[in-house]
């Protein structure tokens, strides 16, 4: 036959909505499914296309620290909920389901160690719980993490991965942009510097607060760095969004980040970096 | 919560006691009626903004414009002025009045460039010792292509970080819409006050509706549960005190809002200056690290 081609597409009316969510193992830039062990021991990284995949707080920590310095801070710290807050679903629901879900207190893990023998403070942000927002007991972590690494003198190394507030604490969660800067500034003044490492997304009140006030920043390839997001911003001005919009990539072109740096050299980029601060 | 500390703007006879009253009745039942009433007044047509604030508060307003870098946003006016006989730094979001003016102002949602000009006069007031006065009064940071590009989280937080490190005095009040990030951009401030039909909120009662109840048309659900209004962020220790209005909301009349307001910044002002530049950072730090609940 010539070239001629017909497109047959039929649409059943009855036909189940296709379905968006994906799973988790599944890679969604090129489709290809890990299993869970696979997946962690590529550093939650898709070996076919590079894609960084969320990374649970203490897998990134046990990749970042050495071997057995781990101590973890303020472990007892927990939400609160201020406004008995009542969407859908009561938000002390949601907190006992993400702790159940995650095995975490909370979306932030904090604690002392050393990076390829350099003693630093960590602050870990991870995104499963509750989608990394930042309530009262985020905003207290991350404090405490500027309080030991002053009170300590040694570098806070600080990975983000948020969505920006916790809505369900109202005007409280909004209160932890400026706690969380005030705590940054005390450390500055205190001649402590501080390493920021944007995980996918960095969003919001997070990014609008502390991950952007690192003295180095650094970013993981294709995560979202937005104030506002592609959907929102899409939805409020009808603006053509360009392909990389909030990418890592896009904010370093526009000076807003020192390096994208892949997971598995974020332990060497790091370790040259705290030798330089050391001096 | 009869004796609600702190209210200031007492000076003007009547109002306090009225609001007094008021706040009486909305502990015995706040509403969500109430609520959404405060939401609809901070968001009202003919509210006062920030330069109809300035025209009747300030004697030797000069406006100043630009970031120096990029752009001249009129979202957020800057400038000096004279406040009862001294010298004062001013920032404020300006939305507009009519259609043209509040296309041009951007309905009072700042670029990262109006950040950056609220950051060149908050230096310009730590230079020559003026405090600092903000006024708050937008949906937001603006949502935009171009603001991301230009960096808007960052400008949000490094002006929040300009603030923590003045040696001035500040003084902040939300007049109508405390919006999230590119509110508290400029109100990281030793006093912060807030209108009493004004609101402060985390995101827009639709925004949090869209999201949590996926249907933008629950705002007022939205806003009853997250609870913006003066009286519940004065009980939250997000505000100093809460700045009585004409009866009616400050649309009723611009220059009572405007007198009531200014005894207010006054006040506050006066309270600053007994305190020594390095103290008053210090309590000004510990009064935001003190912020949130935890368990």
């Amino acid at each position: 036959m010539a070239d001629t081609r017909i497109d047959v597409q039929v649409e059943h009316r009855h036909a189940p909505a296709p379905t968006e969510k994906k799973h988790p193992n599944t890679c969604p830039k090129c489709g290809s499914h890990y299993r869970d062990d696979e997946l962690a021991a590529a550093l939650y990284v898709c070996g076919h296309c590079g894609h960084h995949f969320p990374m649970p707080a203490h897998a990134r920590i046990a990749w970042l620290a050495d071997e057995g310095s781990f101590v973890e801070d303020a472990t007892e710290v927990r939400s609160d909920d201020p406004l008995k807050f009542f969407d859908l679903r009561p938000y002390a629901e949601r907190l006992a389901e993400a702790e159940l879900n995650t095995g975490l207190g909370e979306a932030i893990v904090i604690g002392q160690a050393s990076v390829d023998k350099h003693p630093v403070q960590l602050s870990v942000m991870d995104f499963s719980f509750m989608g990394g927002s930042m309530g009262g007991a985020v905003g207290e972590k991350f404090a405490r993490a500027c309080d030991a690494a002053a009170g300590r003198h040694v570098p806070l190394v600080s990975v983000t991965a948020s969505g920006g507030a916790r809505m369900q604490e109202g005007i409280l969660s909004l209160m932890q942009l400026p706690k969380t800067v005030v705590a940054v500034e005390d450390l500055h003044d205190a001649g402590v510097p501080m390493i920021t490492v944007m995980a996918h997304p960095t969003t919001a009140g997070v990014l609008a607060s502390f991950a952007s006030l690192g003295d180095v920043t650094i970013a993981e390839p294709g995560a979202l760095i937005a104030f506002t997001g592609p959907r929102v911003v899409q939805q409020t001005t009808k603006e053509k969004l360009p392909d990389d919009f909030g990418l890592a990539e896009q904010n370093l072109r526009f000076g807003h980040l020192d390096a994208i740096v892949p997971r598995s050299e974020q332990r060497d980029y790091l370790s040259r970096l705290l030798r330089l601060f050391a001096r | 919560m009869s004796n609600l500390p702190l209210l200031r703007g007492a000076k003007v006879t009547g109002e306090a006691d009225r609001l007094r009253d008021q706040l009486d009745r909305l502990s015995a039942e706040a509403t969500d009626e109430d609520i959404w009433r405060s939401v609809e007044l901070a968001r009202h047509d003919d509210r006062p903004y920030t330069l109809d604030y300035i025209g009747r508060i300030l004697e030797d307003w000069v406006e100043l414009h630009g970031d120096r870098g990029r752009a001249d946003d009129g979202a957020l006016v800057t400038g000096i002025g004279r406040l009862d006989g001294r010298t004062v730094a001013v920032i404020g979001h300006q939305k507009g009045r009519d259609l043209k003016e509040r296309l041009d102002r951007q309905f009072g949602m700042a670029y990262p460039e109006g950040y950056g000009k609220a950051m060149r006069i908050m230096d310009l007031a730590d230079r020559f010792a003026f405090p600092l006065v903000s006024l708050v009064d937008t949906p937001g940071a603006y949502p935009g292509v171009a603001a991301e590009q230009h960096g808007q989280g960052g400008a949000i937080a490094r002006s929040q970080a300009r603030m923590a490190r003045l040696f001035v005095p500040t003084v902040a009040c939300v007049i109508g819409e405390g919006g999230s990030g590119g509110a508290v951009a400029i109100a990281l401030s030793d006093r912060v006050l807030m209108q009493e039909n004004a609101i402060y909120s985390v995101i827009t009662p639709e925004g949090c509706a869209a999201i949590l109840w996926r249907d933008a048309g629950e705002a007022k659900k939205a806003a009853a549960a997250f609870k913006p209004d003066a009286l519940h962020c004065l009980e939250l220790g997000v505000i100093d005190a809460i700045v009585p209005e004409p009866k009616g909301g400050a649309q009723e009349d611009h220059d009572a809002a405007a007198e009531l307001l200014k005894a207010a910044l006054v006040e506050s002002l006066e309270e600053l200056d007994e305190i020594a530049p390095r103290e008053l950072r210090r309590l000004r730090r510990a009064k935001f690290r003190g912020m949130g609940v935890f368990a």
